[in-house]
């Protein structure tokens, strides 16, 4: 994904430094890196749709829960209702503390508590909400999948209705509205991504034990099933 | 074989038909079957929202609660140490009521005619059920402590029922002198939440090195070892250096009695002064359990596929005041417990589908600030009990990073499961 970066940037030289750089002193190829730690959930670069979160092209200066067909939490439809607007001050108090900014947010991330990051993160981003997000051969920067699963896994439908009898397991931890605090959010998440976090963990991928012990008894139907009761849980 | 929820009840109906087969007779002729809950706690309070929830209204579900504002026990250590306010641990039924058509009773249950499958209650009601829930929680075994009883509490608080003793225990810790001793009488096995008095002694320590660095801290235990006792210590050691000392059974930790008039504690017969005095008995299942007959020494004996006692198969038991087997006697096991138990009161009660019962239990101790630890494990029923089949635990040693989204981890779970308890 680096590679990509260095690509839209050496392309795009003019038009990013013509972009309000007064406003986005950091540096965009170590926001990439940086935004390894938003790619699970958020999408972006050509292709990018919206997945746990929404898709974050042309994200400056986009009014707030404005991404067409993402259900946003609750809360973020307040913020939205109250006028909230993506400028580089919010984007940045949003990726320091997204909870202080926008309470009952589905975005569990802690925060980047440095403003250098925060400011390079920013960077990457605005590459995304100018000229450089128009480049056709730009390629999706970031892809949801961080763990292999067999196509044939993929493609089970699970059963909703037995999925909110498994969810009983989960709902001792994970809240139903959404809400979220020290243990995120696993509503509205889109199937296919619910699943391959779920074997994930399952796999040992991902390494929290809690997780790893839930996922490891479910087979591959009961996860589908909770991925399907979750998807579309109201 | 794709198996989801249909199919499940192809594959399963012969095997589980037991549980699949409607009642037929309802308590006292009413048009719906009914089921009373005793105990607004981790488990009662579940059972009632998903029988309620899932029922869609084909059930009548009551709950005989006492007290209008539930206080949890689980996090009331957190209060003792200063990170959580009493108020934040304070939750009404107000949304049972109104949301999920609950008839919440505040009033105290005291007998249960299984004949005629009613509940007393001491406002003078006599409540019909179909199928009876007991999740009372814990009492005290009398005479357990030697020198103590109920009627000491407040001189020597046990604080093991969230509310006006844990308010009380704290005001006890924040009232010592400089350099006083704070002693507990930590319960034997089995018990509620088998790491609390150790978060608790992690708690006061927590407290007293900010105001009272040069008090002790003193442990009388019948136990040999204790959950997450090698966490515990280590926590101990780096935190709370010399202020903690634990007397175990090897040193008389189960010969112990104490005068609360005089205020000390003999611990094999040497007799210490002591400005706080924890005493936390042995524990029984609460006293409903016993006055419904259901009761097999201090404990009520249930099969694990449902939770039904195994005294009467109308009457279930949930959480802390069953024997069940490997479960510990937590919050999170009493919550869990709950939603299978629903399942299958509502599937005996309306025919619904009735699911393999799934059981698991995770338990977040807070050592010191932003440090917590945890432990877990998942289980299943067999024919003879609830089975433990995987479980992990934290290790000595994890980085402060770790262990500060443990800590945090452990306030989602708060959240979490208070709102799967009260909506």
């Amino acid at each position: 994904m680096k590679g990509v970066a260095r690509y839209i940037l050496a392309v795009s030289t003019v038009a990013v430094a013509a972009v309000a750089h007064a406003d986005v002193g950091g540096d965009a190829t170590r926001g990439e890196d940086l935004y390894r730690q938003c790619s699970s959930c958020h999408q972006i670069g050509a292709g990018a749709v919206d997945r746990v979160g929404p898709h974050l092209n042309g994200i400056f200066d986009r009014a707030a829960g404005q991404s067409e067909g993402f259900r946003y939490s609750s809360g973020m439809e307040r913020a939205a209702t109250g006028g909230l607007v993506w400028t580089y001050e919010s984007l940045d108090a949003y990726i320091e503390d997204p909870r202080s900014l926008v309470s009952q947010t589905r975005m569990s991330f802690r925060g980047f508590d440095d403003q250098q990051d925060r400011d390079d993160v920013l960077a990457y981003l605005r590459l995304f909400s100018d000229n450089p997000r128009d480049i056709p051969e730009s390629a999706p920067t970031a892809v949801a999948v961080d763990h292999e699963v067999a196509p044939e896994i993929l493609a089970i439908v699970g059963d909703p209705a037995y999925g909110e009898y498994l969810s009983g397991e989960c709902t001792a931890c994970h809240q139903i509205s959404g809400a979220a605090s020290g243990i995120p959010s696993i509503t509205h998440w889109p199937s296919e991504d619910f699943v391959i976090a779920m074997h994930a963990y399952k796999d040992g991928v991902r390494l929290h034990p809690v997780m790893q012990m839930m996922a490891g008894r479910l087979s591959n139907e009961e996860i589908a099933a909770l991925a399907a009761y979750f998807e579309d849980i109201e | 074989m794709k198996l989801n929820r249909r199919a499940f009840i192809g594959t399963a109906a012969a095997a589980a038909g037991t549980f699949a087969a409607p009642l037929l007779v309802r308590a006292d002729g009413h048009a719906k079957p009914r089921v009373v809950i005793v105990g607004g706690g981790a488990g009662g309070a579940t059972a009632a929202r998903y029988i309620a929830k899932d029922s869609n209204g084909e059930i009548d579900v009551t709950l005989i609660e006492p007290t209008r504002t539930y206080y949890t026990c689980f996090f009331s250590n957190l209060y003792l140490g200063g990170f959580r306010t009493m108020d934040s641990l304070g939750h009404s039924y107000g949304t049972l009521a109104a949301e999920y058509g609950i008839n919440v009773v505040h009033d105290w249950a005291t007998g249960v005619d299984r004949d005629a499958k009613t509940v007393a209650t001491a406002g003078g009601y006599t409540i019909p059920y179909d199928r009876l829930i007991l999740s009372p929680g814990i009492d005290f075994v009398d005479g357990a402590v030697a020198g103590w009883d109920v009627t000491s509490q407040n001189a020597m608080p046990h604080a093991y029922k969230a509310g006006s003793q844990t308010e009380l225990l704290r005001a006890q810790v924040e009232a010592m002198p400089q350099g006083g001793t704070y002693a507990m009488v930590a319960p034997p096995n089995p018990f509620r939440c088998p790491p609390g008095p150790y978060e608790r002694v992690s708690m006061v320590a927590h407290m007293l090195k900010e105001t009272n660095p040069t008090a002790k801290i003193l442990i009388a235990d019948p136990k040999e070892k204790f959950s997450k006792q090698g966490l515990f210590e280590a926590g101990w050691n780096d935190h709370y250096a010399g202020m903690i000392e634990r007397v175990g059974p090897d040193f008389g930790g189960d010969n112990i009695e104490v005068d609360p008039n005089a205020m000390t504690l003999s611990i094999d017969g040497d007799v210490t002064n002591v400005d706080v005095c924890n005493v936390i008995p042995a524990m029984k299942a609460g006293k409903i359990a016993d006055l419904a007959g259901i009761t097999e020494g201090n404990w009520a004996p249930v099969n694990a596929a449902d939770l039904s006692s195994k005294m009467d198969e109308n009457i279930h038991v949930l959480g802390d005041a069953c024997a069940q087997g490997d479960m510990p006697k937590s919050g999170f096991s009493a919550n869990s417990q709950a939603k299978v138990c629903a399942n299958a009161v509502r599937g005996a009660l309306t025919g619904s589908t009735v699911f393999p019962a799934r059981f698991a239990n995770t338990c977040w101790s807070l050592i010191d600030t932003n440090n917590g630890v945890k432990v877990g494990a998942s289980y299943e029923a067999t024919d003879e009990k609830i089975a433990k089949v995987d479980g992990f635990i934290s290790e000595v040693g994890e980085s402060a990073e770790v262990r500060q989204a443990t800590f945090e981890e452990s306030v989602g779970w708060y959240d979490g499961i208070t709102a799967d308890m009260f909506g």
